[in-house]
């Protein structure tokens, strides 16, 4: 037998049972205290677990990563050399061009996928097959992203004119007497980044609507019918009493989305690993780990660089949803 | 798009109103094109699957929809064997169910903690635990990659000489990264079951640990479904992770994510191969969604901060 499937049996088994025996032993352990103060040693017993794995994988990591990007490359005889692997990255053409995609990303994914979730939520909720149309745009979300990249692959496919077009687009294109665009190899105009962002856009637009979908069955609909009988318009019931009470959801939405595209590595890897102009800071800092020996300053750095620009619109998003849980 | 922009701008009646008329035919038009638009690129990928190397180079997905019709099985069959897509689809296996138990396990008893016990700093350390939610996972790669590089352990029949390249470093990489959501959405929900469920067995003598297996468990039951829907679909389809962690010492232990990721680079001519090897990896999470899709959107409404 594979020695490996006697290692998962031994873990799926072993190890609830030994996180379960864990908490058993804590109460017996508690019996060599004195009543009063069972309680207040219990909680931590309880919470050890999670700290332990939430400050070895996520807090230490963070201020290694953070102390790293301050030194040079080379891990025998480290040199701390202050800010230079940050002013490398405001001043190399690479890192340059993969934070002016990274915005690309922020502000088109962003734009893309809150006003297609939106306009697709307000209109499955008029029809009888919403779940059924709600379904078909959800699903891209449950597949991985290198998934998603294969099957766009032959979205964009290229040959050269004259030969017979294998992608869809390119197909299209030829129906309407248009000769071939090589999608992913163009990035005049940023074309091929676009290309990406709309792999993108077809995966989370379901993420979108689904949240925006939950906020719009949560409008009362009295309110809908007096404006209804008082006269208005669908677009001015939508404009004037729909939109406003979804603006804390859309806000939501756009945070999550804006984080994604921040973080867009998976697309990007797969489909073109930062070439023709497409590069984002993500897939520049797994370059940086692993091209040649590897530069883990410069890629702490890179790492360094996400973090602050997603800690700020994390805590909005964070405060927003705590806020919107607490008018529910 | 036309037909989008005047289905809105025109009045548009309240549900009841379907029962009694034909409907809106803008309205059906655009929600139909919109679905057709989302349906084709997984269909031509589809149809492209079953097709021969030629054909697939030759012409496009859907001239297969006419006659006449040559489709097969060999793609698959040729996947499974001879581009190790077989062996790395049992590997996602033994990362992804691992990945899945531990971090609900641990986050089970934080959250009860975090619910029915009273202790200095509660809300605080919560607040901490869930603004953890903000840390990308690019910022902790490097030191727990050099931290597993560095772990050497001797212990019997225990024989550890660094851990990158194992299941294990993923399986413990992914419970850290998974757990801040996972104690955000067990908290939220076992905080708000019934007082007098936990006070009325205190006083009939429970301890916490009978309250929290005979209770808290079985009632956050939905709560757990969803959880455990999310992580298992976040690390099934996690390609940064297990790349990192595996990729470089040990190829064998690929996932299937990282796996195709590598093949595209390196086929070129082969993309039939990789369409049957793209739906063998979404063939779990599509049986996942189809039957357990109403915990799955319940996960995401319930949890759209986690990062």
């Amino acid at each position: 037998m594979d020695p490996r499937l006697i290692t998962a049996i031994i873990v799926v088994v072993g190890v609830p049972g030994v996180l379960v025996g864990y908490i058993w032993g804590t109460e017996q352990l508690l019996r060599i205290f004195p009543e009063r103060a069972k309680p207040r040693i219990r909680p931590w017993l309880w919470l050890a677990p999670a700290f332990a794995f939430l400050g070895l994988f996520l807090v230490y990591p963070t201020i290694g990563t953070i102390i790293r990007s301050f030194f040079s490359r080379f891990e025998l005889n480290q040199k701390f050399i202050g800010f230079d692997n940050y002013i490398w990255f405001f001043t190399s053409s690479d890192a340059l061009n993969a934070l002016k995609n990274n915005l690309l990303w922020l502000v088109f994914l962003t734009l893309f996928t809150v006003a297609l979730g939106l306009l697709v939520a307000t209109l499955v909720d008029r029809v009888r097959y919403e779940s059924a149309a709600k379904s078909v745009i959800f699903l891209p979300l449950a597949i991985s992203m290198v998934a998603a990249s294969v099957i766009w692959y032959f979205m964009y496919a290229y040959k050269t004119p004259g030969e017979q077009q294998i992608g869809t687009l390119n197909g299209a294109l030829g129906v309407a007497g248009v000769g071939p665009v090589p999608w992913i190899q163009t990035d005049t105009l940023s074309l091929n980044t676009f290309m990406l962002i709309i792999i993108m856009t077809w995966m989370w637009t379901g993420f979108g609507m689904v949240i925006i979908s939950a906020a719009l069955k949560g409008i009362n609909p009295e309110l809908l019918e007096a404006a209804r009988v008082d006269g208005a318009t669908e677009w001015q019931v939508f404009r004037g009493i729909v939109f406003p009470l979804l603006v804390p959801t859309l806000a939501v939405v756009s945070t999550t989305m804006v984080i994604t595209a921040l973080k867009t590595f998976d697309i990007v890897y797969t489909l073109t690993n930062g070439q023709f102009g497409t590069q984002v800071v993500a897939n520049l800092m797994i370059h940086e780990m692993f091209t040649g020996f590897g530069d883990f300053g410069k890629a702490s750095a890179l790492a360094v660089i996400l973090l602050l620009a997603i800690v700020p619109i994390m805590g909005f998003n964070i405060r927003q949803f705590r806020a919107q849980e607490a008018v529910r | 798009m036309t037909a989008v922009a005047t289905s809105t701008s025109q009045p548009v009646a309240a549900r009841s109103w379907f029962g009694r008329h034909r409907g809106n035919l803008g309205l059906h038009t655009a929600i139909v094109i919109l679905m057709i638009i989302w349906l084709i690129p997984t269909i031509g990928l589809l149809l492209n699957s079953f097709r021969s190397a030629a054909d697939v180079n030759n012409s496009g997905w859907w001239t297969a929809l006419f006659p006449p019709y040559d489709f097969s099985f060999n793609n698959y069959a040729s996947v499974i064997n001879q581009n190790g897509i077989g062996a790395a689809f049992i590997n996602s296996l033994f990362i992804s169910i691992p990945a899945t138990i531990i971090p609900i396990f641990v986050a089970a008893f934080a959250a009860y903690a975090f619910s029915w016990m009273e202790f200095p700093g509660r809300n605080l350390l919560f607040v901490a635990v869930v603004g953890l939610l903000v840390v990308p996972l690019q910022t902790t790669l490097i030191p727990i990659l050099r931290l597993y590089a560095g772990l050497h352990i001797h212990l019997g029949p225990i024989q550890i000489d660094g851990l990158n390249g194992q299941f294990l470093a993923v399986w413990l990489a992914h419970t850290g990264y998974g757990l801040p959501f996972a104690v955000y959405l067990l908290r939220n929900f076992m905080g708000s079951l019934p007082r007098e469920v936990f006070e009325s067995a205190a006083i009939d003598g429970a301890s916490p640990v009978t309250s929290f297996f005979r209770l808290a468990i079985p009632m956050s039951v939905p709560a757990i479904a969803a959880l455990a829907i999310f992580q298992f679909l976040f690390v099934w389809n996690d390609l940064l992770v297990s790349l990192v962690y595996i990729g470089l010492s040990n190829a064998a232990n690929l996932p299937l994510t990282a796996t195709i990721a590598n093949l595209v680079n390196q086929f070129g001519g082969g993309w039939e191969l990789l369409g049957a090897a793209a739906f063998m990896s979404m063939a779990l999470p599509l049986v996942v969604f189809f039957t357990l899709q109403r915990y799955f959107v319940r996960g995401i409404v319930g949890g759209s901060v986690k990062g």
